[in-house]
């Protein structure tokens, strides 16, 4: 009766023994963490995409905390969520400039001459590393949608012409695209400035358009017609500076024989028709 | 891997010259390693073996004109990997004799070790093999290694290609001048060149143009594919396995191909710098199979074209040999100093067979000759998991083909690994 009464008081004993250990620890080892980080935390997308610089959304809110980083800096948050962190944290909201995804090249099915018909595993890295894909173009975009798949936010869909079209609404110029293409074609811009170039190809002249038929033949009318500085020719190619130079405005378009310099009053490529059937 | 050898068409045919044609196009970068630098401008006159352009590193050869005539425009052109990449475009002079001059013969016994690796690096003489690596690198051994044996490469594992075979049948006696002068040079005591065994007419010949007292020994080797991939070759003649991430010479050997041998010879006797080199044409789309002497920066289209032309139905042309070799996207593309054959598949062989799951059957396993995983890349390369894939090896796939020839689920794993091998290089470059 005895020895069955010994064995619960010891354990008992020893319970209360490591409680009262880890009361005293509670007490005097604790670490205070800022309440703000965590309710921070809570209010951040939780998509630990690395848009903001960061390895995720925790070290963004501590940094947002100890006051390293504006909360606009969060491209993936509604305005709204920014606002209320800037709220909460008593912080200006240092609100960045909306940045989208663009594709630097226009030509689809419908527009890039077919040279060859690719036949593989689906994806653009794959075709690129087999003589570059069926398209005669070594620069463009290869449209089998390795930019649709590493897109975090399901903002990229392959269009009807082979072309990646981007919702604006839904892209938060994460760099998951500018990575994943092989061509390196996608580039995050401001989206308020209309003007860009849908070219990638570094050859000038009847090289360029034999290729394709949106190919730009660095031909420098958008550079004269532009505002003085606005943009310039680099490798065959015109080049925009939208920090310099003053407004962009449509003219720089007007007179491109080949439309490979845009003004984009909504989304890239939109309503385009279905592509020809392959080749062969 | 025992795929079918498919050599039948081409075995029997005596190797022919290609007649000069117009057009001809020599990138600069058609070897690995370091594009070479121009040294024409566009509108000179070029005489055939002319220098047209230096090494542009020590991982770098020379380049000389393929042709007599004019250089038309140095810029970027269409290669092989479907790229853009700067390149000698020449158009021959269609009254030119095309005789070359050669430089008269060195006297190579004289010539110390370095000048012996300059000169090849100046011939311009890469593996001719397939991989296009710069032989004087290959060469070049350093000091505290010594190499013991010569090897040369006679193999030919390659379904199709007979240009190494019809090379060994036909200039035997260039082939043990150069085994000498190699020989020599690296101090080895003894060259061996091995040769599958399919082809005994290739090591009968050999074996009796050996001169006596010459340390050479031909040695039959097994029909299986990859035999004449370097450290393959090693372990069957060895039976030593080269450990990986280390070469050859780190066993005492130096591996080449017998068309490299041969153009060493031809430079070093007859003044002859790499400027054409033979090619199979084969393939079931092609009228006329042939075996072929192609200047370098001929266009496939010539070539095809002086086979009488494709058949109908041709849907694809590979340039090298079936395993190993790519498809190309156009007909413009040159012949280059690494393109052992070229190919021409109608549907019939080409056409993509449906894709079924993995069934963990193990075959591409076995069929590793490098003993790694393939069927752990295709998936590991599908969820974009590439830098685990590198912490796998991938680096130490030589990209045979075994694995994908294996698989019964007609899983394209080769494509796989190369495409994550593209990625993980590619993201090197860019993120420094």
């Amino acid at each position: 009766m005895n020895s069955l009464l010994t064995a619960p008081a010891i354990m008992v004993g020893i319970g209360l023994f490591f409680g009262a250990i880890l009361a005293i620890a509670q007490r005097f080892l604790k670490v205070d963490e800022d309440p703000r980080i965590e309710a921070t935390n809570e209010m951040l997308p939780g998509t630990n995409c690395g848009a903001c610089g960061q390895p995720g959304c925790l070290p963004f809110a501590e940094k947002l905390v100890s006051g390293d980083v504006d909360p606009g800096q969060c491209t993936v948050s509604t305005d709204d969520t920014i606002e209320s962190i800037a709220e909460y944290l008593e912080v200006d909201a240092g609100r960045q400039e909306k940045l989208v995804a663009r594709l630097r090249c226009g030509g689809g099915g419908l527009q890039a001459h077919q040279i060859a018909e690719y036949q593989g595993f689906e994806g653009c890295r794959a075709a690129a590393v087999v003589s570059g894909g069926g398209k005669g173009c070594a620069w463009g975009c290869l449209g089998l949608g390795d930019c649709e798949v590493a897109c975090t936010f399901d903002a990229i869909h392959m269009n009807a012409n082979g072309l990646p079209q981007v919702d604006t609404d839904k892209c938060r110029a994460c760099p998951d695209c500018v990575a994943a293409c092989p061509r390196d074609l996608f580039e995050l811009v401001p989206i308020k400035q209309n003007l860009f170039v849908q070219c990638n190809i570094p050859l000038a002249g009847q090289a360029a358009t034999q290729l394709c038929s949106v190919a730009c033949d660095a031909c420098g009318k958008c550079v004269a017609d532009a505002a003085p500085g606005l943009i310039r020719m680099e490798n065959n190619l015109p080049v925009i500076d939208y920090s310099a130079g003053g407004p962009a405005r449509p003219d720089a378009v007007f007179r491109c024989a080949t439309h490979s310099i845009v003004w984009l009053e909504k989304e890239q490529f939109q309503d385009q028709e279905a592509r020809p059937a392959r080749m062969g | 891997m025992h795929p079918a050898h498919h050599k039948s068409q081409t075995e029997d045919l005596e190797i022919q010259r290609v007649p000069f044609g117009k057009d001809y196009v020599m990138p600069l970068g058609q070897h690995i390693g370091v594009p070479s630098k121009p040294a024409v401008v566009a509108g000179e006159a070029v005489r055939r073996g002319q220098l047209i352009a230096e090494p542009g590193g020590f991982v770098s050869t020379a380049l000389h004109s393929p042709v007599t005539g004019t250089v038309r425009e140095i810029g970027d052109l269409r290669g092989v990997d479907g790229r853009f990449a700067p390149a000698i475009a020449i158009e021959a002079d269609a009254f030119a004799t095309q005789r070359v001059e050669p430089d008269p013969a060195m006297d190579w016994q004289s010539l110390s070790l370095e000048e012996f690796i300059d000169a090849v690096q100046m011939a311009g003489i890469v593996g001719m093999g397939g991989a296009a690596f710069p032989s004087h690198v290959k060469l070049s051994v350093p000091d505290g290694t010594r190499i013991r044996h010569l090897l040369i490469n006679g193999a030919e594992c390659e379904p199709y290609l007979t240009n190494d075979h019809r090379l060994m049948l036909e200039r035997p006696a260039a082939l043990l001048e150069g085994a000498e002068i190699v020989r020599r040079k690296l101090g080895a005591e003894e060259t061996i060149i091995g040769v599958e065994s399919n082809k005994p007419d290739a090591i009968e010949i050999l074996c009796d143009h050996i001169s006596p007292g010459q340390p050479v020994r031909v040695v039959p080797l097994k029909v299986k594919y990859p035999q004449g991939a370097e450290k393959m070759m090693i372990k069957s003649v060895f039976g030593k396995e080269v450990p990986a991430g280390q070469l050859p010479r780190d066993v005492g050997v130096n591996v080449n191909n017998v068309g490299t041998i041969v153009a060493i010879a031809d430079y070093f006797l007859r003044g002859m710098p790499l400027i054409e080199r033979i090619v199979t044409v084969a393939g079931p789309g092609v009228t006329y199979p042939a075996n072929l002497i192609v200047p370098l920066g001929t266009p496939v289209r010539d070539v095809v074209r002086f086979c009488g032309g494709l058949k109908g139905g041709t849907r694809e042309i590979i340039m090298g040999g079936p395993m190993m070799g790519r498809p190309i996207a156009s007909l413009d593309v040159p012949v280059l100093k690494g393109c052992s054959g070229v190919l021409v598949f109608t549907e019939e062989q080409t056409s993509r067979r449906k894709e079924y799951p993995c069934i963990r059957c193990g075959r591409c396993l076995e069929a590793c000759p490098y003993f790694l995983n393939p069927s752990r890349f295709a998936r590991l390369a599908r969820a974009r998991m590439f830098d685990e894939m590198k912490a796998h090896h991938v680096f130490d796939c030589v990209e045979c083909g075994c694995c994908t020839f294996a698989c019964p689920s007609d899983i394209p794993i080769v494509q796989l690994i190369r495409t994550a091998k593209d990625d993980l290089t590619h993201r090197k470059e860019s993120h420094g």
